[in-house]
């Protein structure tokens, strides 16, 4: 362990990062959100799920700083009454593991099928990317709509709420999958004419062995880079579906449903219900991209090798 | 390592390596889109290939260094990939040991990739960069010898290494902190570590400084004589080539044009191309005199010449040439030539 952590000290990517500060501010800064959603119940000051902290006398309270603010309810609180800031940290919380596990789906299909479709090629290739082809030629929304109205026609709408995170996940993961194989098809494409996997062949390694324990870890950086980006694009799905009403139900709000809920009440002056989840989710999203971008530049064997 | 090169191959050891008219046709039409093409006002279906290996046939000893040689594009890769199996042949057979091995499964393939080995032209490519010099080399000992222990994988490893003149210490590193040389030794360790008895060794040289070059071949002729290895040796530097062979083949477009033991063939060319090339080495203090000048260029493998495909640039070559493809005949003192001048004895 600490061996690793020796050597990631002395890589270059740990000495670019220290060097580049829009890296280190959005690293912190995602890290801060990410501690503070999954350690949701120890920090919230209230607990959104119990409808025992729920009033609906205290509703639409604007934030402390406001006029009729009160200092329970930092930032206000919502239609309901629950406290906007408890809710918007439980709401992240959600919005983050839809966002994780909708990057694991697409990123174990993806790297499935690119690797397949890259080793072998021919037919197999062929099939594999058309289907992503037709796949990405869908609007992931018009997918998702469709799913979602005959799952809730089927379940009743009460249960739907309680599959609704992994619907979101599904849906989310199977959507993006093609930007993975595509991306792994490219490099196994490149590495697999390189010699050391000819070598792997001569010593008679089957495909299996090569594809999973010689190829694929030489194909990591950009599946690493992608693996950011599509982070911050599966929480933005999640939000735009849950704002379009197919996602999380109002009593489990994400960041998304809460700016839903919040929209209805923007021109009663409640504008803060709507503002700060939307805010949050610009900064989560927003610091997921950034380091992103740090990891293309510095991953990148074009821009740093020559 | 000169008196080897007398043991020419007696005609009773039964060959440790038989190939027996291969051929190997690359298609590089594309896409369906790409072959389609207009034909007297009709919609063909068109598919360009290049003829890589043009029915080749030779025999390898036990025991010795078989070189192929030729100028660039000719084959001598492809003829040595196809042999060890990276690429399945369109036509002719491989046998090994007597075993015809081209169309066996991979699974049935297996006890041959342990005698069989090969060493890659390119040293900054031939080594996985992400995984240690370690695992490179105990990987494929782990994988033909499950039965072997952590300590006996690591003990011959490390006598591997010591062969090869590498330090234990390299075994902790990753490829791309050492130089051209010292991973062309990893490369080699990582044939020998499997213990094989004959190696496919493509322009191992090649991509080399000069200075490192002499090094690494006396390092593998070493493992020669201390294993009992064969070797097919594919280069484009006669030079090397006369030092180290027992015998040489001289590859033009794809085909064989000469096959002898190597003094013979360097003191005594008898095939129009061989003699060219031969005479193409630069000799220190020597006058330029007997130079053998092609003329034009040579053609493409896609489009073969027909007949011996020497014949546009042969200034022996009569109508006989452009009809007829030459076979590969028996000459005296063990020499091959594929040429119809030197059978009809007019050259």
């Amino acid at each position: 362990m600490m061996d690793h952590w020796q050597r990631f000290k002395a890589s270059d990517l740990f000495y670019d990062f220290k060097r580049d500060k829009v890296a280190i501010v959005s690293f912190a800064v995602f890290v801060l959100l990410f501690v503070c959603a999954f350690s949701a119940p120890l920090i919230a000051p209230y607990n959104p799920y119990d409808p025992a902290n729920i009033d609906i006398m205290s509703s639409e309270i604007p934030p402390v700083w406001m006029a009729g603010g009160m200092d329970d309810y930092i930032l206000g609180t919502d239609a309901q009454g629950r406290d906007l800031l408890s809710t918007m940290i439980y709401g992240m919380r959600i919005s983050i593991v839809i966002g994780l596990c909708a990057v694991l789906l697409q990123a174990v299909i993806g790297i499935v099928i690119g690797l397949i479709a890259g080793y072998y090629g021919g037919k197999l290739d062929g099939f594999f990317m058309r289907l992503a082809d037709v796949q990405l030629s869908f609007s992931y929304l018009m997918v998702a709509i469709f799913v979602s109205a005959v799952l809730q026609a089927a379940v009743g709408v009460g249960r739907f709420a309680e599959i609704a995170v992994p619907f979101l996940i599904i849906v989310i993961g199977l959507a993006q999958w093609p930007q993975y194989a595509r991306t792994v098809r490219a490099s196994v494409l490149a590495e697999k004419k390189k010699e050391y996997v000819e070598a792997a062949r001569v010593t008679g390694f089957n495909s299996h062995r090569i594809m999973w324990r010689h190829i694929l870890p030489n194909c990591m950086s950009p599946i690493l880079v992608l693996s950011t980006i599509q982070v911050a694009n599966a929480v933005m799905s999640e939000a735009a579906l849950s704002f379009l009403g197919l996602g999380m139900p109002v009593t489990r709000p994400s960041l998304g449903s809460l700016i839903n809920a919040g929209f209805e009440y923007i021109f009663s002056g409640s504008w803060w219900i709507t503002a700060f989840p939307g805010l949050l989710l610009v900064i989560l999203v927003l610091a997921v991209n950034l380091l992103g971008d740090f990891l293309r530049d510095v991953l990148n064997p074009k821009l740093y090798k020559g | 390592m000169m008196n080897d090169m007398n043991d020419a191959p007696s005609a009773q050891t039964p060959p440790i390596l038989s190939v027996r008219a291969l051929s190997k046709v690359f298609d590089i039409s594309g896409g369906l889109l790409d072959q389609l093409a207009l034909k007297d006002g009709r919609l063909r279906r068109v598919k360009t290939t290049v003829k890589a290996l043009n029915r080749v046939t030779f025999d390898i000893a036990p025991g010795e260094t078989f070189s192929v040689v030729g100028e660039s594009g000719c084959g001598k890769s492809t003829l040595g990939r196809t042999v060890i199996g990276l690429y399945p042949p369109n036509g002719g057979e491989v046998y090994y040991g007597g075993q015809r091995i081209d169309v066996l499964s991979p699974r049935q393939m297996l006890p041959f990739r342990r005698r069989m080995q090969m060493v890659f032209q390119d040293p900054y490519a031939s080594l996985n960069p992400r995984k240690r010099v370690a695992a490179i080399l105990e990987e494929p000992l782990r994988f033909h010898h499950p039965e072997l222990t952590a300590r006996e994988v690591g003990d011959r490893v490390k006598e591997v290494m010591e062969q090869v003149g590498g330090d234990v210490q390299w075994l902790t590193r990753l490829p791309h902190e050492f130089s051209g040389g010292q991973r062309q030794r990893i490369s080699i360790a990582r044939a020998l570590v499997v213990d094989p008895e004959f190696i496919v060794a493509d322009e191992p040289i090649s991509a080399l400084d000069v200075s490192i070059q002499a090094q690494i071949l006396n390092l593998m002729m070493d493992a020669r004589e201390q294993r009992g290895l064969t070797y097919m040796f594919i280069a484009h530097d006669l030079s090397v080539v006369a030092h180290i062979s027992t015998r040489v083949a001289v590859m033009y477009l794809g085909s064989l044009c000469e096959v002898a033991p190597a003094e013979t063939l360097f003191a005594a060319p008898r095939h129009p191309y061989t003699q060219a090339l031969l005479s193409a080495i630069p000799r220190l203090g020597k006058k330029k005199s007997g130079h053998v000048r092609l003329k034009g260029e040579v053609p493409t493998p896609i489009h073969l010449p027909t007949g011996c495909v020497f014949h546009g640039r042969c200034r022996y070559a009569d109508e006989r040439c452009v009809r007829e493809i030459p076979e590969l005949l028996e000459k005296d003192g063990g020499t091959h030539v594929a040429c119809h001048g030197v059978a009809e004895e007019r050259i």
